[in-house]
């Protein structure tokens, strides 16, 4: 199993592994969105509360989702590097930053877009709307450390030390709803028991967080490879990555 | 079904449609950006190489 591990943190692996799985992460994320997009928009039924304006859960809630699994996928790979002194997790970690601080705005903006005619405001100071503004701040402080300092490891380390601290903030996101009171509606499919909504509502939703997650895997390994390459510029391997 | 009921999301168009835009346009740009970021040190990779190629000759 170390043996594995091993090999799974070696920076050519990785790099021939990540070329590899990125057309296949793209075009199967190509087939969700298309699907969950087609069937929310077109043809699952208006909200018997909120008519139309519920369709925007198919762009909202995946950004959303996507935000905090690549913050958790960050944190993650940040604490593997720090722990086992890995440096791919160095380079998973910066490569998952940028796409997860672009969903968190995106979930920010639709959210807000949703806000105005549910709540008759674009934004509230909301436990929910709160947490994931502090989840950008998050992705900006790391992304901003990092670079800030002369020696490379030292900015991946600190940047992987405010990652870890700032995952404390993932369950608050998930609970807001919860331990609050709060606008923004409770868990509508991660909640235990049956999910709140018909199937004709939820299947398109469950394609459109499939898709974004497999989008988020092509873009992190096409991200990655480029990262590898920066930090292995030196090394013989890369010769041969070049060339092909 | 693509009338104009449709486009009109049931009198929620502004806001639905630029919900749409705009993620599309994250989804695009996440895409032009990491092919963009590939490049670049793919580029800066060939570059150094080149030049510890004509340092050693």
């Amino acid at each position: 199993m170390w043996t594995w591990f091993y090999r799974l943190a070696s920076p050519p692996y990785v790099y021939w592994v990540a070329a590899a799985a990125t057309p296949w992460f793209l075009s199967l994320s190509v087939v969700a969105i298309g699907y969950g997009l087609i069937a929310g928009l077109v043809f699952a039924p208006p909200d018997y509360q909120q008519g139309d304006a519920f369709r925007i859960i198919y762009v909202h809630a995946p950004s959303a989702w996507l935000s905090m699994f690549a913050y958790t996928t960050m944190a993650l790979a940040g604490g593997i590097a720090l722990i086992w002194r890995i440096k791919i997790g160095h380079a998973v970690a910066a490569a998952s930053a940028p796409i997860g601080a672009s969903f968190t705005v995106a979930a920010l903006v639709t959210g807000s877009l949703w806000g105005r005619p549910m709540w008759g405001t674009y934004w509230a100071w909301d436990p929910r709307l709160t947490s994931e503004l502090i989840l950008l701040f998050l992705y900006v402080g790391v992304m901003a450390l990092r670079p800030a300092f002369e020696e490379p490891g030292r900015g991946d380390r600190a940047a992987a030390l405010l990652s870890i601290v700032g995952v404390v903030n993932i369950p608050i996101i998930h609970y807001s709803v919860v331990w609050w009171n709060s606008l923004h509606q409770g868990a509508t499919v991660a909640r235990l028991g049956v999910p709140k909504m018909p199937g004709s509502m939820l299947w398109p939703l469950l394609s459109m967080l499939l898709g974004f997650m497999l989008f988020y895997g092509a873009v992190l390994c096409i991200r990655l490879r480029g990262e590898v390459l920066n930090r292995e510029r030196q090394s013989a391997w890369v010769r041969e990555a070049i060339k092909a | 079904m693509m009338s104009s009921g449709f486009w009109s999301m049931g009198g929620y168009a502004r806001f639905v449609w630029p919900c749409v835009g705009f993620t599309g346009a994250v989804l695009a740009w996440n895409l032009w950006a990491a092919r963009r970021h590939f490049a670049a040190a793919r580029t800066r990779s060939a570059r150094a190489l080149a030049m510890a190629a004509s340092d050693g000759a």
